[in-house]
């Protein structure tokens, strides 16, 4: 590496700062001691308690369920918004109002959803998440497969349709793979997004069905527990996992 | 050429199609023939693109109507039409290997297995591309994707073959090769090719005929000699080739330029009166010693090319120098006068 003189003093700092107190988090979930900053030796114990607490399974249920059906229905509505917008509605307000959830602060979102389902008449729970979910993580597929729209060739399509395929064997065959690597990235990312969200989860949420970043805020009120910081390296090593697995998926059908 | 009416394949006839203000095409009325190779030339933005994909069914016309072998085209939809297009960025299935690619269109008409394995085999070795069959396209270079983007087409047996700017992607050498290459198979697949380009020598050294079209319109459909002979207009005169042009009034004989007195030529059948314009090409004009008439000039420049050389004269009155094309080494050298002559066959009389 080049000597950057000074310049890497910036970077030095700016790495501490991020990864010094997950690396601290992290071997705070393996001390045996239950005091801070103490090292009592290696231990599994608060990974064993995560187990058994009965509050924190049950927000990981609730979150896992949140997750895996807001993923399931973002992907699919912001894969069609984007192909809609991109092949059918061209119209750069649209599409600015597609991708507004994503980049509206939560907290705006989150009282702004909450309002609304008042008004209508929708009860708060593990459905208002999800659909509130739904909201902000199709903006972030429709932002990733339009992304990839633009890239890949408009004659495709036509090119299937000069072959004899008709609309719909078109867009299976043709539209979906070729868009499949966004499609994967996207839903991945909702995942993970979903997994974590705090503020629009607090505002949107009934309070016999706690998601799991709720369950920890609320323990944390009364201080920070080692199993706190196993539940949080878990969650690292979940999201770590799934990022890694979205950038593989998008290099593997990229490259070939 | 023995081509008769009932050789007839499509016939174009009347279509128009506007964007808006733009008008693509003007009342367009083309026939093309059984196993012919057609070209459609012209500059960008002269509407062959749009003809083309009106053939292909990707673009609808105003008005005027489009048939194959007397049945209404514009009534197929593009994936129902016996016709196939080759696209200008081939559009390969990215995510389908060399031979999943050419075997798509053959699974759309619902053939059996081993008979599309059959075919897919055949057409690739047709283009010589058999060891590459289970590659990826991203894998290949820009003219082993032709041949792919080429194979996956004719495949298809279509009735008609289009090829949009089929040449201009790849480099000057390559596109050499694959002129050579488009023409030995359209021979030897026997299917009625129509190529849109701009590059009058790619369509000179490949069609069997030509419409060269600008502005939406057809400007002159005719075989590369004739166009090259007899252009039309002065439009096609201008893009066919080089040419010397001397403006004057119609006469008779030719055309009576100020200054110049009359230079010899063929008038059109139908006369024309008025400001004329004398075409002549380059290789049609000789340096002569003494004629019965001659034009006088000073050899401003000369250019060797090999096998030709190539002059630029500067003749007092005249705007542009005239240029002239010999065999061999420059008779000529730079300063010289010289006197310049044409037989009078050779040079067209075209109205403005």
């Amino acid at each position: 590496m080049r000597n950057l003189g000074w310049l890497r003093l910036p970077l030095i700092v700016t790495l501490v700062f991020l990864y010094v107190p997950i690396v601290v988090l992290v071997i705070m979930s393996f001390n045996a001691s239950k005091l801070p900053f103490v090292w009592g030796g290696f231990s599994l114990e608060w990974y064993g308690a995560l187990f058994q607490n009965a509050d924190i399974r049950e927000g990981l249920t609730n979150t896992l369920l949140v997750a895996f059906g807001a993923t399931f229905f973002a992907t699919i509505l912001g894969t069609l918004t984007a192909i809609g917008i991109a092949r059918y509605f061209r119209s750069s307000l649209l599409e600015a109002f597609s991708l507004a959830p994503a980049i509206l602060p939560d907290i705006v979102l989150g009282i702004g959803l909450l309002v609304f389902y008042t008004l209508v008449g929708i009860g708060l729970g593990l459905h208002s998440v999800l659909l509130a979910h739904v909201v902000f993580g199709m903006a972030f597929v429709a932002a990733v497969v339009t992304a990839r729209l633009s890239q890949t060739d408009p004659s495709l399509e036509e090119a299937s349709r000069d072959l004899g395929a008709s609309a719909i064997v078109t867009f299976f065959r043709i539209t979906l793979p070729s868009l499949a690597p966004a499609i994967i990235a996207g839903a991945l990312l909702v995942f993970t997004l979903s997994l974590d969200e705090f503020v629009i989860a607090f505002f949107t949420d009934g309070p016999s069905t706690p998601t799991l970043p709720i369950v920890i805020y609320s323990m944390v009120r009364f201080g920070v527990t080692p199993d706190i910081n196993a539940l949080a390296t878990l969650l690292m090593v979940v999201s770590f996992t799934v990022v890694i697995a979205a950038q593989r998926i998008t290099k593997l059908t990229d490259a070939v | 050429m023995t081509t008769q009416a009932n050789d007839q394949l499509i016939r174009i006839d009347a279509v128009s199609r506007a964007f808006g203000e733009v008008v693509a095409l003007d009342s367009v009325s083309i026939d093309i023939r059984e196993n012919e190779f057609f070209a459609l030339l012209g500059p960008s933005g002269c509407g062959k693109t749009t003809l083309l994909r009106v053939l292909a069914g990707f673009e609808e016309p105003d008005s005027g109507s489009v048939s194959l072998e007397g049945h209404d085209l514009l009534a197929l939809p593009p994936h129902r039409r016996p016709i196939n297009l080759m696209f200008q960025s081939y559009a390969l299935f990215p995510h389908m290997s060399v031979e999943k690619n050419i075997a798509y269109g053959l699974e759309r008409e619902g053939l059996s297995r081993t008979d599309v394995r059959t075919r897919v085999n055949e057409v690739l070795e047709t283009v010589g591309l058999v060891d590459k069959a289970r590659n990826r396209p991203a894998q290949l270079s820009g003219g082993q994707r032709q041949r792919v983007a080429l194979a996956r087409a004719i495949v298809k047996r279509p009735r008609l073959l289009l090829l949009d700017e089929p040449l201009s992607a790849l480099d000057r050498k390559v596109r050499a090769e694959m002129q050579l290459e488009l023409k030995r198979l359209q021979h030897e697949v026997g299917i009625t090719f129509v190529v849109v380009t701009h590059d009058q020598e790619e369509a000179m050294s490949m069609a069997d005929r030509i419409a060269v079209m600008a502005d939406g319109r057809v400007q002159q459909i005719a075989s590369p000699v004739d166009l090259y002979q007899r252009p039309a207009n002065l439009f096609v005169a201008d893009f066919i080739g080089t040419s010397n042009r001397f403006t004057g009034t119609a006469s008779p004989e030719g055309v009576v330029v100020p200054g110049l007195g009359l230079l010899p030529g063929t008038p059109p059948a139908d006369g024309a009166v008025g400001t004329v314009h004398l075409i002549v090409r380059p290789e049609d004009i000789r340096l002569v010693e003494s004629d019965a008439w001659t034009i006088s000039g000073t050899v401003l420049d000369t250019q060797f090319f090999g096998g030709s050389s190539t002059f630029a004269v500067e003749v007092p009155g005249l705007e542009h120098p005239v240029v002239l094309t010999c065999h061999g080494l420059p008779a000529a050298r730079r300063g010289d006068a010289v006197r310049l002559a044409w037989d009078p066959a050779a040079a067209i009389v075209l109205a403005s």
